[in-house]
This record gives C-alpha cells, sequence and structure tokens, in this order.
C-alpha cells in the first residue's frame, strides 16, 4: 500500500497505482481545498506544492509520488511565503468565485519562494493557472504586494 | 403555444413528425412543469418588474397575489441570531463570485445595525418568503441586488424594531429611549445594554410593524462603501465549500458516459461484466441518454464507466433536444442566413421604407457568433439522498431552488414539501446553472439513488461537461442601414433570426411573440436613428441553449456597434464623433461617453505609432439590464493575432451598493467578454461537440489578459444591474479597433478565426 506525506503526515493510501493524487487528496483523504477543474493539467485548479515545486495534482499518479513532501492549501498556514500570500489575496479582494484560488495562492507561495522578487514577465511564465471570473490582474497586484 | 406558432420558420431544420413531438414537448421541459402560482411564489402584488416580465399575463399576477406569505417580510424566515450574537442571513440568492452575499449584508446590516463584517450568509432552502423578484427566485438577469434592495432594507429596519421592542419589554422602559449599536441595544439614561443575541427569541416572535422608518441615506455607514468581501479568506484559504466538495454517510460516487448526440440512448453494453469486476465497483446503470457507473470512489467510477463499450441509438432527424447525425453550426448558421420567412416585429419606428428610398448611401452587413460554452471552473455534481422520514434530500448547484425543487419532486414522485434542497455556493456560473433539461446532473443523482438504495453523487469530468453543458447560442441578425448626403444614419432595418434563451425555458410564463433574449441590444439602443424596423424570426435549435453572462446582449451589442461603426465608416465620419451626435438628446449616455473619452486619455482612433508598433482604438456603449456602459479598447497585431492592451469602461448602474464589488464584476465581465470575442467557439461537426475540454475551448488565460480602467458614474438612475453589464461592450469595442487598426471588419467571431498581416 503507497505511503505518502501530505502536509506532514504519512497515510497508507489504499488506491490503484493510477490514481491522481488529486482524487487521493479530495475522496481518500478529505481534503477538498485542492480543486478538480479540467482534469488535463491545463486549468491549474489541483496545484500542490511537492517539495515546494507547485505541481498540477490531477497528472501525479498515486505510485509517482514516493517520498515526495506534498503540500495543501489546507495547510497553506504553515508556510511564512503561504501566509503572507493569503493576507495579499485578502488584502487584494482576489477571489470572486473562488473555486480557481486554492491552486492560485498555492502556485503564487511557490513562485514566491523561489523568486521573493518576481518581475511581470515572471509572474506570467509562473503563474498559468486559469480564473475564468478574470482575476488575473489582481492576483499579479496581489503577488506583488506579497512580494512587498 | 407561441413555440408551436413560430416553428413553422424552422421547417427545414426540423421536418421530421419526431421534431414536431418534441416541439410540442419543449414547456413540459422547462419551467411549466411548475404551476404557474408555485413558481411565481407569492404576492406578487405591487411591484412591476420591466425588464423580465414584459409580457407576464394578469392572470399570474391574479393567482400570485391570493397567496398568504408577502415575500421578503417575515423576519425569522431570513435572520438567525446567535447567543454569541452571531447574524446569519438566509439570502433568497446564491452566491457564486458575483458578491452577492456582502451586498445583501450590507443592506440588510445597514438597517439592522449589525455590521456586515459580522455575517454569515447562506442560499435559503425553498420558501415563498425568498421570491423577492416581483414575486419570483432567480438568481440571474443581474436581478439580485436591484431587485431585493428595497425589500431588504426594509427587511433590516423591521428586524431592528423588533429587537427595540423587545428590549423595551425586558428593561420596562420606552422604546423611545432605546437606541442601538452594531447589534446592541442600548438604554442611555442607565447604560444598560441588550445584544440581540440575548433578546433574539422574544424579537422574532413579535409581529412585525408595518412602515417602520428607513435610515436617512446621508448617514449610511455600510451601504456604498468598499465593504471587503464576506467570502475572501474562505476562498483564499482553501476554506470554501461548493457542491463538489460535499460529503454524506454511505454516499456512492457515480461517474457517467453522455452519448456523442444529443436525443439517442444507450441500447446496449458488450462488456459489462467486465466493468462490473473493476475495483470499486458497485453497479452499472442505462440512464436517459447515459450510461453511469457507481463505486467506492469517484476516479474509480469514471474509469469504470469510461471502458463501457455502449451501443447508441441511432441519431434521429434534428429536433428538440435531438441532434442529427450531420448536425453542424456552419450548416445553422447557413440556415439562419438561407431563412426567408416573415418575421415578428421586435422594434419600429418613423417609416423604414421611405428613408430607404431617398438613401444616399445604403450599408449592408451580416454578423453572426458562436455558440459559446459556460466554462464555469466547479464542474456540475449533484448529491441525492432518500432519507427515512420519506424526504428526499439535495446538494446541487442551482440559480432557482424552488424549480430545481418541483423538478426534482416530479422525478422521485414526492410532493415537492418532501425535497430538502441545499444550495451551496458556486464555483462560477454565469447563467450555467438554470435547468436545462438533460444539462443538469440532479436528475442522475436521484434516479441513481433511488436504484442503489444509496445516496449518491454525481460528478461529470470536464469532458462530460463540454458534451452537456447547455449552450449561448449560435446567432445571426442581418443589418442594413439608410444614410442621408451629410452621410449620417436615417434608417436601420436589422432582422434576427434564431431562437434565445428566455423563449426556450420560460416561454410559458413569459411567452410573446418577440424573444426578448434573441434581440436585446439591438433594440432599445439610445442612438436617434429616426426610422427603425427590427425584426425576429424564431428558429429553434436542436441543442440545448441557455442563459450565458449578459445573454443576447452577450453577441448583439457586438453586431450592432460594430454595425454602427461601418454606418461611420461609410458616412465618412469618426465612431465616436459619430455615436455623440447621435446622444445629444441622451444625457446619461452622453455624460458616459465623454466619461469613457476621458478616462482613455480623449478619444483617439488611430492608428498610431506605439510601443511594439502601431495601435488603433475602438469604441463602443452598451444599455444591458438596466445599466448604460461606454468602453474603449486599445489593440495592436502580434503575429498576426490580436493584442488588447488595456480596456476602459465607463459604468453606470444608475447606484450602488458596493463599489469596489461592482468594479471587480465589471473586471470579470470585460474579462469574459475579451475571452469570447478572442477565442471562443463551440462548434458542432457530424452531430458532435468538436471541444472536450480547455484544451480544445480555449479560454482567456493571463497571457491575454489587459488592464482594465473602471471609472463608476452614479447618475442616480433606478438601480441597474452589475454582474453582467460589463460585457457586452468588450467586443465590438475590440472588434471595432482591429478595423481601424487593420482595415479589415469582422463580422464573425471569435478573432482567433480571422488570420492579420502581421
Amino acid at each position: 500500500m503507497p505511503r505518502i506525506n501530505v502536509n506532514g503526515r504519512d497515510y497508507d493510501v489504499a488506491a490503484e497505482a493510477d490514481t491522481p493524487l488529486l482524487w487521493v487528496l479530495r475522496d481518500t483523504l478529505g481534503l477538498t481545498g485542492t480543486k478538480y477543474g479540467c482534469g488535463i493539467a491545463m486549468c491549474g485548479a489541483c496545484t500542490v506544492l511537492m517539495d515546494g515545486q507547485a505541481t498540477r495534482s490531477c497528472q501525479v499518479q498515486l505510485d509517482s509520488i514516493g517520498t515526495a513532501k506534498i503540500r495543501t492549501i489546507e495547510a497553506i498556514a504553515e508556510d511564512e511565503v503561504g501566509r503572507k500570500v493569503v493576507e495579499a489575496w485578502v488584502e487584494q479582494q482576489v477571489p470572486q468565485c473562488g473555486y480557481c484560488q486554492s491552486g492560485q495562492v498555492m502556485a503564487a507561495t511557490a513562485l514566491l519562494t523561489h523568486n521573493p522578487h518576481p518581475t511581470d514577465a515572471d509572474i506570467l511564465d509562473a503563474m498559468t493557472n486559469l480564473c475564468r471570473c478574470g482575476t488575473y490582474n489582481r492576483i499579479a497586484d496581489a503577488i506583488n504586494h506579497a512580494a512587498g | 403555444m407561441n413555440i408551436l406558432a413560430t416553428k413553422r420558420g424552422a421547417k427545414d431544420l426540423l421536418a421530421s413528425p419526431m421534431a414536431e413531438q418534441a416541439l410540442a414537448s419543449i414547456p413540459a421541459e422547462g419551467i411549466a412543469n411548475l404551476s404557474r402560482r408555485r413558481l411565481l411564489g407569492l404576492g406578487a402584488g405591487a411591484l412591476v418588474l420591466g425588464v423580465l416580465l414584459p409580457a407576464l399575463p394578469s392572470r399570474v399576477f391574479a393567482q400570485a397575489t391570493a397567496n398568504a406569505v408577502k415575500p421578503g417580510t417575515r423576519v425569522p424566515a431570513f435572520l438567525v441570531i446567535g447567543a454569541d450574537n452571531s447574524v446569519k442571513l438566509l439570502s433568497p440568492f446564491v452566491e457564486g463570485g458575483q458578491g452577492v452575499s456582502t451586498g445583501q449584508a450590507q443592506i440588510v446590516g445597514e438597517e439592522l445595525d449589525v455590521n456586515p463584517s459580522r455575517f454569515t450568509v447562506e442560499c435559503a432552502p425553498p420558501g415563498p418568503d425568498y421570491a423577492v423578484i416581483n414575486g419570483l427566485r432567480l438568481t440571474g438577469g443581474s436581478f439580485s441586488t436591484r431587485s431585493s434592495y428595497d425589500v431588504l432594507r426594509r427587511l433590516g429596519a423591521t428586524a431592528r424594531d423588533m429587537f427595540i421592542r423587545a428590549a423595551a419589554a425586558k428593561l420596562n422602559v420606552a422604546t423611545d429611549t432605546l437606541t442601538t449599536q452594531d447589534g446592541v441595544v442600548i438604554h442611555a439614561a442607565s447604560g444598560r445594554r441588550l445584544p440581540y443575541g440575548d433578546i433574539a427569541a422574544e424579537a422574532l416572535a413579535l409581529e412585525p410593524a408595518e412602515n417602520v422608518p428607513l435610515r436617512d441615506p446621508a448617514t449610511f455607514r455600510y451601504i456604498r462603501q468598499p465593504v471587503p468581501r464576506l467570502d475572501a479568506r474562505d476562498k483564499s484559504t482553501g476554506k470554501a465549500v461548493y457542491a463538489i466538495d460535499q460529503k454524506v454517510e454511505g454516499m456512492l460516487y457515480a461517474a457517467v458516459q453522455h452519448t456523442p448526440h444529443l436525443g439517442t440512448e444507450p441500447l446496449s453494453l458488450a462488456n459489462e461484466a467486465a466493468v462490473k469486476a473493476m475495483p470499486g465497483v458497485h453497479s452499472i446503470h442505462k440512464l436517459p441518454g447515459a450510461v453511469a457507473v457507481t463505486a467506492d470512489s469517484w476516479f474509480r467510477a469514471r474509469k469504470a464507466v469510461e471502458a463501457l463499450e455502449v451501443t447508441w441509438s441511432a441519431p434521429a432527424p434534428s429536433g428538440f433536444a435531438t441532434v442529427a447525425a450531420d448536425y453542424s453550426s456552419q450548416g445553422l448558421l447557413d440556415a439562419l442566413k438561407a431563412e426567408t420567412s416573415t418575421g415578428v416585429e421586435a422594434e419600429k419606428a418613423g417609416d423604414v421604407a421611405a428613408a430607404f428610398a431617398t438613401a444616399a448611401k445604403i450599408v449592408e452587413a451580416d454578423y453572426d457568433a458562436p455558440y459559446l460554452a459556460h466554462g464555469q471552473l466547479e464542474p456540475p455534481s449533484a448529491i441525492a439522498r432518500f432519507n427515512a422520514d420519506g424526504t428526499l434530500e439535495l446538494w446541487l448547484q442551482n440559480q432557482m431552488p424552488e424549480l430545481f425543487q418541483s423538478i426534482a419532486a416530479k422525478t422521485a414522485d414526492l410532493p415537492a414539501e418532501k425535497v430538502v434542497l441545499h444550495s451551496p455556493i458556486l464555483g462560477g456560473f454565469f447563467g450555467r446553472h438554470f435547468a436545462y433539461g438533460s444539462s443538469n446532473p440532479f436528475i442522475q443523482s436521484i434516479l441513481l439513488a433511488k436504484a442503489t438504495s444509496r445516496p449518491v453523487k454525481v460528478l461529470w469530468s470536464r469532458e462530460e461537461e463540454f458534451r452537456m453543458d447547455a449552450l449561448r447560442p449560435l446567432s445571426f441578425s442581418r443589418f442594413k442601414a439608410a444614410l442621408d448626403k451629410d452621410g449620417r444614419p436615417t434608417a436601420l432595418q436589422v432582422r434576427t433570426v434564431g431562437e434565445g434563451p428566455t423563449g426556450r425555458w420560460f416561454g410559458a410564463i413569459f411567452g410573446g411573440p418577440v424573444d426578448s433574449s434573441a434581440v436585446e441590444g439591438i433594440v432599445e439602443k439610445p442612438y436617434a436613428i429616426a426610422n427603425r424596423s427590427m425584426e425576429f424570426v424564431k428558429f429553434p435549435h436542436p441543442v440545448t441553449i441557455a442563459f450565458w453572462r449578459s445573454v443576447g446582449h452577450s453577441m448583439n451589442d457586438y453586431f450592432y456597434e460594430s454595425f454602427l461603426d461601418e454606418i461611420a465608416d461609410a458616412g465618412g465620419h469618426d465612431p465616436y464623433a459619430l455615436r455623440l451626435e447621435l446622444l445629444k438628446d441622451k444625457p446619461r449616455h452622453l455624460k458616459l461617453l465623454q466619461t469613457v473619452g476621458a478616462l482613455s486619455g480623449g478619444w483617439k482612433r488611430g492608428p498610431y505609432e506605439a510601443e511594439g508598433g502601431k495601435r488603433a482604438r475602438g469604441v463602443s456603449m452598451a444599455s444591458p439590464f438596466g445599466s448604460e456602459t461606454a468602453t474603449v479598447a486599445e489593440v495592436s497585431l502580434k503575429d498576426g493575432e490580436v493584442r488588447v492592451h488595456d480596456l476602459w469602461i465607463a459604468f453606470d448602474p444608475g447606484s450602488i451598493v458596493n463599489p469596489a464589488i461592482v468594479k471587480s464584476q465589471v473586471e470579470s465581465a470585460a474579462a469574459l467578454g475579451l475571452s469570447s470575442t478572442l477565442f471562443e467557439e463551440l462548434a458542432y461537426a457530424d452531430g458532435v461537440r468538436q471541444s472536450s475540454n480547455f484544451d480544445s475551448y480555449p479560454i482567456l488565460a493571463r497571457d491575454h489578459m489587459p488592464a482594465v480602467h473602471v471609472e463608476i458614474v452614479e447618475s442616480g438612475a433606478p438601480m441597474g444591474g452589475v454582474g453582467e453589464p460589463g460585457l457586452p461592450g468588450i467586443g465590438p469595442a475590440v472588434v471595432n479597433a482591429v478595423a481601424a487598426l487593420t482595415g479589415t471588419r469582422v463580422r464573425s467571431l471569435p478573432l482567433a478565426k480571422a488570420k492579420f498581416g502581421a
């Protein structure tokens, strides 16, 4: 039975090897903050951190996770950069429907962790998650705000 | 009746006896499922709704007023005050990103004297108390705030009065010695304070007083302020709970595979036993137009259902919700263009024939726009559970609880009051979650829960959603204008052929020869063109059509405002100057046009040199949902592709509740308008949809997001809508800018189809 580490805890997961991490998180572990949007890594609603890298969990099979440390939006407050990102999101009033925002926050957290002062081009490169409410400009404002 | 009477215009498409029957069944699929009395709820009495209910028969009002509950008046139906002094508002409306929950808390909180930041807001269960849109209840049409503003102010004031009276009784003092402050009744003379939570039971049991005075707007503390959204933190931390996140004890997960040809049915399953043996599979089911697998996880259910080898019945000729094997969107467009029958009058003024007879110049053009998917990021899902007490409990996305309750009751053969319905927040909607026949999953969840005797959660994969989403209708209009010797328009003639969602889904109650949702944006434009003739020819679509953010305005304002630029070009006028002239007697519009001119740094059409090459600008105006917009777009070309740099939008909704939310809604509508203008098209070929996910249906991403500059103008006109009106002006402003830049007039969206010289 595969064992995975999510938000600092180990879980033994009774699921097929090809089960995407997204569905392990949502349906097996009950961590529904990570969202299903497209299932083909186009939208980024399912973005989590794997060893600090923004990763689209719909494309990560259970048997490929190994010892990678997974962090989801549920543990965002345990991440120093993540806390700043959340505060900036609230400050800039980013969310509308909010459905994509878990993934956006995770992607922004990964960006700012690796690149504390991103340029507009860096933000464009890193923040490829889709938002049907069109909050892209506010997301960029929030990232700049969090970068200080 | 109207549907049957007007279907003859569609004989090319819908010639078979089956189609005749299907057309006859349209009302049964739509809102006519409900008795009118039930739908319209209760006590519609005094209010008048000009836009939504243009042709509401008087008998409907007569039926409605026969009921006892006056919507929006029974305080306990709306407010739950906790012992901890928390305030929960049961809202008539569902939050889906538009910010209505925060706005409602501001309105109620203003009069109740509770800081809106202390509210929690939930979408109320079905019930007559919430039918506040003139006896109707729905979240749509950009109606929520403007329709409920007065009702909710009065509700808040009435509730505050009840708390004061309850406190007076408890403290044994006169009511006029009491004041309130943020949820606390205060007796200043003795310094005693009673939090609302301490007296909630007594207060809410009191008879509400009539005609409680409202606050003087000059003293407003919350209304008209940029109060932060109540849901911003939960939505930034993954804590917000959507329908897709719901789980109930003992529930099975279901995944479905729909027929690729709408209207066909599953006949046989070649490998049922093998699929049944797959891990976690509980059961396999044939459903109307679909097959389903239930399992102990959704991923297992999906894998299994997609492994099913299904033989489907042969596609029938196109009819209602029946798409023929050779159906194509191009074929439909050709048929709309070729249709020759005479339409019904949608707008008429002056003498068009005489104006054309004496015209110095005549301009003609055909415009079309494609089918669009909603593309809301949360896929459709629904949970159904039959409870031991004989009730059916549902968790589902919806914009109209009483309608869904009624359809669910019919599906389960239960009285409506036995259907308990939860309406979680929506992960985007844009019109997606009205009841659209087979385009909603809740009926499947009910059938599967019944068949398995277990609670069942149906979730549609993104691919199934692209297969089943109800679509913004493909649309077509033919324009013809007469110009005088000075190049000014003297007559405008428009022929619109097609079908709108209001006629399709609400025809039974809003019936009339003209479907407003097909012609809005073409009729009732503000320009001084003396002679006008707009006709509408109903031509039903075989595919499931839908409301889509800004509905008919989403294409019609593009058609009209682009054609107006063609008129300006043909007459040798600058398009901005021509609009100023045609609006010279319309102060509200004129001011808005001047405002957007100033906001964009002064009107200039171009082309002009700018960083990275030539740019040009386009302008447009729109009058959607009781609000007014004026838009300027700046574009350039990059590798033959249109790039939009800036959008300037002057927006006049009359008056507002929350300027920050208004602004974000206009930004959001602008993004969706630009997405549809640049990229979106859901095409049919060989009876099958050609897009199955966001890879084959591109939507706006960050790399095409322009700067959006919004200026709110409060003209003091009656409050208009906010969620949708920012959208319709985008397409024409962009297309007009492209024409100024390239000399190419794009009369068919999306722009991605056109190739421009680099």
